[in-house]
């Protein structure tokens, strides 16, 4: 299985005239089975440093490991390849708007050369996982955002993934919708074995799935462990600030 | 002359505009296709950045652009009399008609292709996907409603163009117009033309967006 660590990571995104640090020297292990929450103020570097874990972006410096095979090192094609087992899915879900439900699930699969019966035929099974078999030939612009973020899911499960990273994939739902996702991500992780990695704003995302956390605050990590003791004893302003954020929401 | 031989003239001219449209706006997007998918890979938000072949294919498709029809044609006559053998008639002025739609095609496929959500772009890229995935399975795809009305527009202005490369001998209903419209004020016939002109614009018009319609899923 497929520990992820994170070794002294810094990106710095630069510009003709401006350079902006986006991560400074992020050291994390996130442990295979795991389901960590990354928790940070918009603009704190969460999305940038999700995206490192599958080398959408390139770290500056420091290393990505996944399981015993740092990202940097690898080429192109094998770094195509070793994508298909770190799946992603996203606020905004990006699905394929022309694709039908059953189409999108399967494009991950036949990129990878599957047939089309066989991908298919994986395709109807996780559309089971999902709950949603009624829907297999629509198309996404019928479908409500819970269902969406399903089909999202599914489409990221297709490659049998370890990993599954989650950027603010509740973000644009409502709390009901919210609590139905994070039961499905929840359920993958028990039955399958995935590790999850969740970025998100939201405390209460954290509080009901996470078992370890991280806070991130312009760019340095400042606190990091098991959700009850970071929730229980925050130790910097920025976990602080948020917790506080958290109870004036709840209270409003 | 009589009605049937006037008849049989604009039953040709029909047929050589319709050539001369279809025939350039094809091998338009022979060109033109890739030259969209060169300048969209390519450009500095690209998924494969390369701003030497940008910036030589933008200038090439810069250069053609700025230059009037009118006056690209009669430029073009050496040319087109090495290539097609002559330089007038219809089939002489699918080339001219070509050099002109091919970098304009070009910029309308790179417009549409741009239009594709980065966020589905991104979402590919994390699954695998290779350039070339992306550009056949992606980008096209999600793009084929806008291309297709974009073919539709591009096809219309071809057809207007048809008529400019009447005057220089290219045939069809824009030469049949100026004939006997200018030259021997001949209303009738020209306002004939002019009618089968607007029939034909319609049709392409209506079956092109009646095609990207039926085919987009986004609503």
């Amino acid at each position: 299985m497929s520990n992820i660590i994170i070794d002294h990571v810094s990106k710095t995104f630069t510009d003709s005239e401006t350079e902006v640090h986006a991560l400074h020297d992020i050291c994390l292990k996130i442990d295979s089975g795991d389901i960590y929450g990354v928790i940070g103020m918009s603009g704190a570097g969460k999305s940038t440093l999700v995206r490192c874990l599958n080398y959408l972006e390139v770290p500056t410096e420091g290393h990505v490991y996944i399981g015993d095979k740092e990202l940097g090192a690898l080429s192109e094609s094998e770094l195509r390849n070793e994508r298909s087992k770190i799946s992603m899915i996203f606020q905004h879900f990006n699905l394929l708007m022309q694709k039908n439900v059953i189409d999108n699930i399967c494009f991950p699969l036949i990129i990878k050369g599957v047939s089309k019966k066989e991908a298919r035929k994986k395709a109807r099974e996780l559309l089971k996982t999902v709950d949603l078999t009624d829907k297999e030939k629509a198309y996404p612009a019928q479908l409500s955002g819970g269902q969406k973020q399903r089909v999202a899911i599914a489409r990221a499960l297709a490659s049998e993934p370890e990993i599954l990273l989650c950027d603010e994939a509740t973000s644009a739902l409502d709390p009901q919708t919210t609590s139905s996702i994070l039961g499905l991500l929840r359920r993958i992780n028990q039955e399958l074995g995935i590790t999850i990695v969740i970025i998100t704003h939201q405390m209460a995302v954290v509080r009901e799935i996470c078992n370890k956390v991280a806070i991130l605050e312009h760019g340095h990590l400042v606190e990091h462990g098991e959700v009850d003791e970071v929730f229980l004893n925050p130790r910097t302003r920025a976990a602080k600030t948020l917790l506080k954020y958290e109870e004036a929401e709840s209270d409003g | 002359m009589d009605n049937s031989a006037y008849i049989q003239l604009l039953g040709q001219g029909i047929i050589e505009t319709l050539i001369m449209t279809l025939g350039s706006t094809f091998l338009g997007y022979v060109l033109g296709l890739p030259i969209g998918i060169i300048l969209t890979v390519t450009d500095k938000d690209g998924i494969s950045p390369n701003p030497f072949i940008y910036k030589i294919l933008d200038f090439i498709c810069n250069i053609l652009r700025s230059i009037p029809f009118i006056i690209l044609l009669i430029l073009l006559i050496p040319l087109t009399t090495i290539v097609v053998g002559k330089s007038y008639g219809t089939a002489a002025m699918v080339f001219p008609l070509f050099v002109c739609a091919a970098p304009f095609i070009g910029r309308m496929v790179e417009s549409s292709l741009k239009e594709v959500d980065p966020g589905v772009i991104e979402a590919a890229r994390s699954m695998g996907a290779s350039n070339f995935d992306i550009i056949f399975r992606v980008l096209l795809v999600e793009a084929k409603t806008s291309l297709i009305v974009n073919a539709t527009i591009t096809t219309g202005t071809i057809l207007g163009y048809t008529a400019m490369a009447g005057t220089v001998g290219g045939g069809g209903l824009g030469s049949i117009a100026v004939q006997y419209g200018y030259y021997r004020w001949n209303t009738q016939v020209m306002v004939i033309t002019v009618i089968l002109i607007i029939v034909i614009f319609q049709l392409i018009q209506n079956i092109g967006m009646a095609i990207a319609s039926r085919l987009d899923h986004r609503k």
